[in-house]
């Protein structure tokens, strides 16, 4: 592979600090090592004593595994974050106004801009849900985007989670963090604050409920203690002060949804569920399912009850439907997307296949339908074996893959082992779909710990940094 | 508050205090056979503790004969003992995982902590000679995950039902240890000893922390009769069966809602038979029928707590 030149987000070409990193790179130089060896320990303490942790529990020893926490923050200037913003929305937007095309009059379909048979023939549409009609139209009441920069550094939506995205508690503490251990950098850089999120978040929750409610009640339903992002779902009700319910606390009755509690059952406006489809309502998705709640769906349909996210929303993050959003903000707003796709090739178009098969040293494929890193090729790291078993596994079905070219993720600096290194980084910031579309400036910036590596997943080593937005009074920072 | 984080705290305090009473009752029979140290009688003690916890059967299945060591490790960590003190406390630290967003972060920390320093105690060991400090051990996170809780929690409804498991459990083990007592006392009934009885009753009120009490309240001679006044009828003391149903019926008062009126009379009924009763009656009933009675109502009580609080179907 060609050697591609990685933007940095902290230095120039030439090695100059960037001018939204100049008062931390100066502020870096006077602090001992020392001092930093201190304080990323102390991080790391916090951080477990606060019990923020991720994986999986039901380990045996009672321990949990933290994701590891970068103290340098990844900055973003003010008229960046405008623009981002501007995207995010316009994206979003475009993307809650496909939804709801989609379970209604599939305009869209009709137009032929996207085809019928890609939509109506993938499992993650929801016979279930067409017609359906949602307060306020809204689909995808939180999504969580993933952007990375690469090239000269101009950003890129990488994915679209329209699903039960997670992260956002990491975005929080990290800025906890970050706040306890440096409390004189934030004296000294104008950061936009983001702690306010949790009051945006039941704001919108709240504006969704059913018509007619006045007071509603908002629960926040999770799959239990022993799933892997309990911490969050914890965290997030406790923040909003509303009841993290399982789904044994919830019933249905006459239509009516409804938690018990000590003094009897206790009606529900909204559940902000953070469950996947499949395990929501036993009678209509997987029988086998002990984590949700039998009859949820026929009262969702009746619209006694909001489920944020909707169900179905799967059909517009899906990596299949991916490379069609650009047309459907051209569609359904008009405008031309402030936010680029990664560029796609699409493995169902016998044109696309061909050039990938012929480009896999080159290429990402990645499954449709696969998550969290796995199920994937990067073409440029892996070895002829491995190409060449890709390639039997593409050519079996190959409307199940999509393939991008490899991106040189943008990187910043971060404390490894020998000092600051380079390590590559990507973005997820927050947009919340209620009355308004409204986001904190910021987000959750992933970074891949091991040298080289692309892959931020938590679940595969990578971990996360605070991200500063930097306000529009004063962009030296 | 949701039922089952209810359910959950319950639990969490009934398993915490479970552990502590358990712990209780072994520090006693190993200070009591180092006084009568004769094969037979350290065999028939322990067989009467195993009894009272219904532990006897499955002991004797896995173990064959009866010996202190094997008792003390049965009781305090054998996994396939659902009532050792190390599922208790393993249990205890499970129920506050899953609603430790309800607890204060000193609550949970505290019983995550017991459970991990648990495992660092070997089971031989403690069985062979360190089972006083182990014992010990036990009480004293058990008073500091009370004393936590006391002094962190929200006084709301997470608090009452984490009392209401408190009492009705500490009521039962109250009532249990002094079954178990009395059951040895109408065995040995032929060969009493006075001397030996002394240690036996006294050993009994340590084990309660009621010796001093003891002293301080009848300034007199150790009788059966006046320890199980103490320990039944006492409002004073905070682990008779009277102070710990007081406690749970004026709980019961506080979170009573529209299904629970039987509930609370019931529990009311249990604690005016203590306010009002006599031990005199007790004893001239037999007072091992009169403890039987007890443990059935609080039983009773607790199921009915659960219907209506707890696991309520709508």
């Amino acid at each position: 592979m060609a050697v591609t030149r990685i933007f940095d987000e902290m230095h120039a070409d030439g090695g100059s600090v960037r001018p939204h990193y100049r008062t931390y790179a100066s502020w870096l130089a006077e602090v001992p090592s020392e001092r930093i060896r201190e304080k990323r320990a102390e991080a790391d303490l916090l951080f477990r004593r606060a019990g923020i942790t991720f994986a999986v529990y039901g380990d045996e020893t009672g321990t949990e595994r933290l994701i590891p926490f970068d103290i340098v923050p990844r900055i973003i200037p003010s008229a960046e974050w405008e623009m981002l913003q501007r995207g995010l929305r316009q994206r979003v937007t475009a993307l809650n106004a496909f939804l709801h095309d989609i379970y209604h009059d599939q305009e869209i379909l009709r137009a032929g801009r996207i085809p019928a048979e890609q939509i109506l023939c993938n499992t993650q549409y929801r016979p279930e849900m067409q017609g359906i009609d949602l307060p306020m139209d809204v689909y995808a009441h939180i999504a969580g985007v993933d952007l990375v920069r690469a090239g000269e550094g101009e950003y890129f939506v990488l994915e679209d989670n329209l699903r039960v995205p997670s992260g956002v508690s990491y975005m929080l503490e990290d800025r906890k963090a970050m706040m306890r251990l440096f409390p004189e950098l934030f004296a000294r850089c104008p950061v936009s604050p983001v702690e306010h999120y949790p009051d945006l978040l039941l704001e919108t929750l709240r504006s969704v409920a059913p018509a007619g409610v006045r007071d509603p009640t908002v629960v926040l339903l999770t799959p239990g203690a022993h799933n892997s992002a309990y911490f969050e779902h914890a965290f997030l009700a406790q923040q909003m002060g509303i009841e993290l319910v399982e789904g044994q606390d919830l019933i249905v009755d006459d239509g009516v949804v409804s938690m018990r509690t000590t003094q009897g059952p206790r009606r529900v406006d909204v559940i902000y569920r953070r469950i996947d489809d499949d395990f929501l309502d036993p009678l209509a998705f997987r029988p086998d399912s002990m984590l949700g709640v039998p009859g949820l769906l026929a009262a969702y349909r009746e619209g006694s009850v909001t489920v944020c996210n909707a169900v179905g929303t799967g059909i517009a993050d899906d990596k299949s439907t991916y490379p069609y959003v650009p047309e459907m903000i051209r569609f359904y707003l008009g405008e031309e997307p402030v936010l680029a796709n990664v560029p796609t090739f699409v493995l169902r178009r016998e044109e696309d296949l061909a050039y990938t098969l012929a480009h896999l040293d080159e290429l990402v494929v990645k499954e449709v339908h696969g998550a969290g890193g796995y199920g994937m090729l990067i073409g440029p790291r892996a070895s002829r074996a491995e190409i060449d078993a890709f390639r039997d596994r593409i050519l079996s079905d190959p409307s199940r893959y999509i393939a991008q070219p490899t991106l040189a993720l943008s990187s910043c600096p971060t404390f490894v082992e020998a000092g600051l290194a380079p390590r590559h980084v990507d973005l997820r910031p927050f947009v919340l779909s209620g009355r308004d579309v409204v986001m904190v400036p910021g987000g959750l910036t992933r970074v891949a710990l091991r040298e080289g590596s692309l892959v931020v997943n938590s679940s595969q080593g990578g971990g996360t940094k605070d991200t500063w937005v930097l306000e529009a009074r004063d962009d030296g920072c | 508050m949701l039922s089952r984080v209810a359910d959950h705290l319950y639990w969490m305090a009934r398993y915490t205090e479970r552990a502590e009473n358990l712990a209780r009752m072994l520090d006693v029979n190993c200070r009591m056979t180092l006084l009568r140290s004769d094969e037979d009688a350290v065999r028939r003690r322990w067989s009467s503790t195993l009894e009272t916890v219904g532990q006897l059967e499955p002991f004797l299945a896995a173990r064959g004969t009866v010996t202190q060591a094997a008792a003390i490790e049965w009781l305090s960590f054998e996994r396939g003992n659902p009532g050792s003190i190390g599922q208790c406390l393993g249990l205890a630290r499970e129920n506050a995982h899953a609603v430790r967003g309800t607890l204060t972060s000193e609550a949970w920390e505290t019983l995550n902590a017991t459970w991990l320093e648990f495992r660092r105690f070997r089971p031989g060991a403690v069985a062979q000679g360190a089972a006083g400090d182990f014992f010990e051990w036990v009480k004293f996170r058990s008073h500091l995950a009370r004393g936590v809780i006391q002094g962190t929690m929200l006084a709301d409804d997470a608090l009452e039902f984490t009392w209401l498991g408190t009492y009705l459990e500490r009521a039962d083990n109250t009532a249990r240890i002094l079954d178990a007592r009395f059951l040895l006392l109408a065995e040995d009934a032929a060969r009493a000893d006075e001397a030996g009885d002394y240690y036996e009753w006294s050993a009994l009120l340590r084990s309660v922390s009621a010796f001093e009490i003891y002293r301080k309240v009848y300034r007199d001679l150790i009788t059966p009769r006046r320890v199980a006044e103490l320990l039944v009828l006492r409002e004073a003391m905070p682990r008779s069966l009277r102070h710990c149903m007081a406690r749970v019926h004026g709980t019961l008062a506080r979170v009573a809602n529209d299904r629970s009126a039987e509930t609370l009379r019931r529990a009311g009924e249990l604690h005016a038979g203590l306010q009002y009763g006599r031990i005199d009656d007790a004893f001239a009933r037999g007072l091992r029928d009169y403890l039987s009675r007890f443990l059935v109502d609080t039983s009773r009580l607790g199921a009915r707590i659960a219907d209506d609080f707890l696991v309520s179907e709508a």
